[in-house]
């Protein structure tokens, strides 16, 4: 391999990305898009959620709790419910999405302990509209909890003890082990990294047959590998800045909270970028059309990305052959390394299979596309 | 400048290439001398192109040998390659990239010394007349500047064979001029050129010429030697309605063929003395016509006379 030449093939490749508006939506759009999208769930400003209101002491405090949910903008009322039985009924035919249940001796546990607990109910079958459901209420009590506390003190003077607090217990119905956000924003980086990194590299060799520039590009001394090596170099790091991004907000912007090391994170993040970049690279060398390559790596890593690496569908629960299939799917070993070095600090060899699995992928994977090259018209 | 090879640049034997049923190119022989520059002529769908590929070394042929500056191309390809530059006929330079950026690519991936590079980009693009276009992309250039470009890349790395692919099929007339007066300057410079063309008069101005028709070459000699080989004579009839000339003479006794040359109809036939009995015959005929006379043959003629082309 000749380093001038690979850095020739880097740095024009460099200038057709910078100039090909459609690359260029895919590097630095399609990753904010994607983020936002998924990292908020489809339906980003769920307001006015249906709520039944289960209000078993009926006092004046407890009518002014309810009047705080259903006057706010988030929720509206939907059903009153007198027993225990309405209350399951009306979460099975879906007649609310949540329901907000007070105790029965709600201000009289409030005023002696000084404190007590609402209680919030939601259906997590959608679980990113519980998420943001569960944090309008959250809001609403944290609000009440403080009004409270200022009445109480305006009544019996600065000295007197404060009233304490209310409690959320927020409980989820149907879906009982909830993907949070913690366990879901992971995989989204997953996800983004596999579109964003196979979409690229497919059009790259695609783009050369398709406007008749490969047939110089040949005629020249450059080899298949420098082609290879020198088209990828700046997709991978491209690969590595949406990553950066991406891991990023999932810190910062949706506090997922980061026990790992960084090193661990962007040394596997690399592996898995290699992989995906390698499938794109592949398709495209193999088929000489970019609408097809592209839709085809679409097909190959969007699909089994989302639906067998266990971003949102569990894997443990589907069935057998299934589960089979996914051992296939390179972003399911990076999900899988995602969640545990964010949320458990997982070193390299805690997470040695699924790190062999991605270094046996990507070994495999850039190995046949350089195969797959051959310098010729045939 | 001369290689390993002797006095032969480019010396292709028996080449074959198929595409299903078709044989594209059906065993072609030619060789091509040091500082020559040798033209390859044929219509559309002669196999040019196919042939220009396998001895350009990107495309395999299924039969033959080539042997390019001394070095074989099916056992070698790469090490041919970096003898050669390869002009194929679709433009094939990356149009997102300007002038410049093109030159410096091709240089890069020929190993060029940036000093080298600098002053050898310079002389060309002065000599084609680019110079102000250094930074325009190669997208926005015209057609003839498009393949003065893609030749300035091709001779950026200084290579002893230059194989062009129809590189001047759809440029202006003054820029067609100036591309071969770089041509030319290259021979001087002991460049051997091979390059494929369906303009017969641009033929005229190649060293030899190989007549290429339906994947054979027929013969293959300097445009002077090929014209006197061409059996018969040629005479040139005017008239307002050629194809009625055409019609009325064609299948007349000693014409061995006839062609529509616009205004006119060249007609081939076995002797000069033909002449007179030509004109009886239109007079008879009632087909009017302005002047017959006797002329040099074209390369066409010569064309159609040695390949047995039917009349375009
Ligand atoms: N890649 C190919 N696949 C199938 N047929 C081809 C291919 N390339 C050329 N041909 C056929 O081979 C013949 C010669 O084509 P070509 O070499 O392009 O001729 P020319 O350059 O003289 O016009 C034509 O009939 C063409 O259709
Ligand atoms: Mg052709």
């Amino acid at each position: 391999m000749n380093l001038r030449r690979l850095l020739a093939i880097a740095y024009k490749e460099t200038l057709q990305i910078w100039r090909d508006p459609r690359s260029l939506a895919i590097a630095l759009l399609m990753p904010l898009m994607q983020m936002g999208l998924l990292g908020y769930g489809v339906s980003l400003d769920i307001k006015r959620v249906p709520l039944c209101v289960y209000d078993q002491e009926n006092s004046q405090l407890s009518r002014g709790v309810v009047n705080r949910f259903t006057s706010s903008d988030w929720f509206r009322e939907v059903a009153v419910l007198q027993t225990d039985r309405d209350l399951r009924a009306a979460m099975d035919h879906g007649t609310c999405l949540g329901a907000l249940v007070i105790p029965v001796n709600f201000s009289r546990t409030l005023y002696m302990t000084g404190q007590d607990s609402l209680q919030v109910v939601f259906d997590a079958t959608d679980s990113n509209t519980t998420n943001i459901a569960t944090g309008y209420a959250q809001g609403i009590v944290a609000q009440l909890d403080a009004d409270l506390a200022a009445n109480w003190r305006g009544a019996h003077g600065e000295t007197a003890r404060s009233i304490g607090t209310v409690d959320l217990s927020s409980r989820v119905w149907f879906n009982e082990g909830l993907d949070s956000r913690n366990f879901i924003v992971p995989g989204v980086v997953a996800i983004i990294l596999s579109l964003v990194g196979s979409q690229l590299t497919s059009l790259t060799v695609a783009r050369e047959w398709e406007r008749g520039t490969m047939e110089q590009l040949i005629s020249t001394p450059v080899t298949g590998l420098e082609l290879m090596f020198g088209k990828l170099t700046p997709y991978f790091v491209i690969g590595l800045l949406d990553a950066v991004f991406c891991l990023g907000a999932a810190a910062f912007w949706f506090h997922v909270p980061f026990r790992g090391s960084l090193f661990t994170l962007v040394l596997t993040t690399a592996l898995f970028a290699l992989v995906v970049l390698g499938i794109g690279y592949l398709l495209s060398v193999r088929i000489h059309n970019q609408l097809g390559a592209s839709q085809i790596a679409l097909m190959l890593t969007m699909l089994p990305t989302t639906m067998l690496s266990g971003y949102t569908f569990p894997l443990d629960q589907m069935p057998e052959a299934v589960r089979v299939i996914s051992w296939f799917v390179p972003a399911r070993y990076y999900v899988t390394i995602l969640r545990s070095v964010f949320l458990k600090g997982s070193s390299l060899l805690d997470m040695a299979v699924p790190v062999i699995a991605l270094l046996v992928y990507a070994a495999v994977i850039i190995r046949a596309a350089a195969r797959a090259f051959r310098k010729s018209l045939d | 400048m001369s290689g390993a090879g002797g006095q032969v640049a480019v010396a292709a034997r028996e080449v074959r290439r198929h595409f299903g049923a078709l044989a594209a190119v059906d065993g072609v022989s030619l060789s091509v001398n040091h500082g020559e520059i040798f033209g390859l002529v044929g219509p559309d769908g002669a196999g040019k192109t196919t042939l220009m590929r396998m001895l350009a070394g990107v495309l395999r042929p299924d039969a033959g040998e080539i042997v390019l500056d001394g070095v074989d191309v099916l056992a070698d390809p790469e090490a041919a390659k970096a003898r050669l530059s390869y002009m194929p006929q679709r433009f094939g330079l990356y149009e997102d990239l300007s002038v410049d950026e093109n030159i410096f690519f091709y240089a890069e991936l020929f190993g060029v010394e940036r000093k080298a590079r600098k002053a050898r980009a310079a002389e060309l693009l002065e000599a084609a007349g680019m110079a102000p276009f250094r930074r325009r992309l190669a997208g926005a250039l015209s057609g003839g500047m498009k393949q003065k470009l893609g030749l300035v890349c091709a001779l950026i790395h200084t290579p002893t064979v230059l194989l062009l692919d129809e590189p001047t099929t759809g440029v202006d007339p003054v820029s067609r001029r100036e591309f071969w007066g770089i041509l030319y300057s290259l021979r001087e410079s002991g460049v051997t050129i091979l390059l494929s063309t369906a303009y017969m008069d641009e033929a005229e101005r190649c060293s030899r010429l190989a007549l290429m028709h339906e994947g054979r070459v027929h013969d293959c000699d300097t445009p002077a030697r090929l014209k006197q080989a061409m059996p018969g004579v040629l005479f040139a009839v005017t008239a307002p309605d050629p194809r009625a000339v055409r019609a009325a003479l064609e299948d007349a006794p000693g014409v061995l063929g006839a062609l529509l040359m616009g205004d006119r109809v060249n007609l081939r036939a076995d002797s000069a003395a033909r002449a007179p009995e030509l004109a009886a015959r239109l007079h008879e005929r009632g087909v009017a016509y302005g002047d017959i006379a006797q002329v040099e043959p074209g390369i066409e003629d010569v064309f159609v006379a040695l390949t047995g082309a039917g009349a375009a």
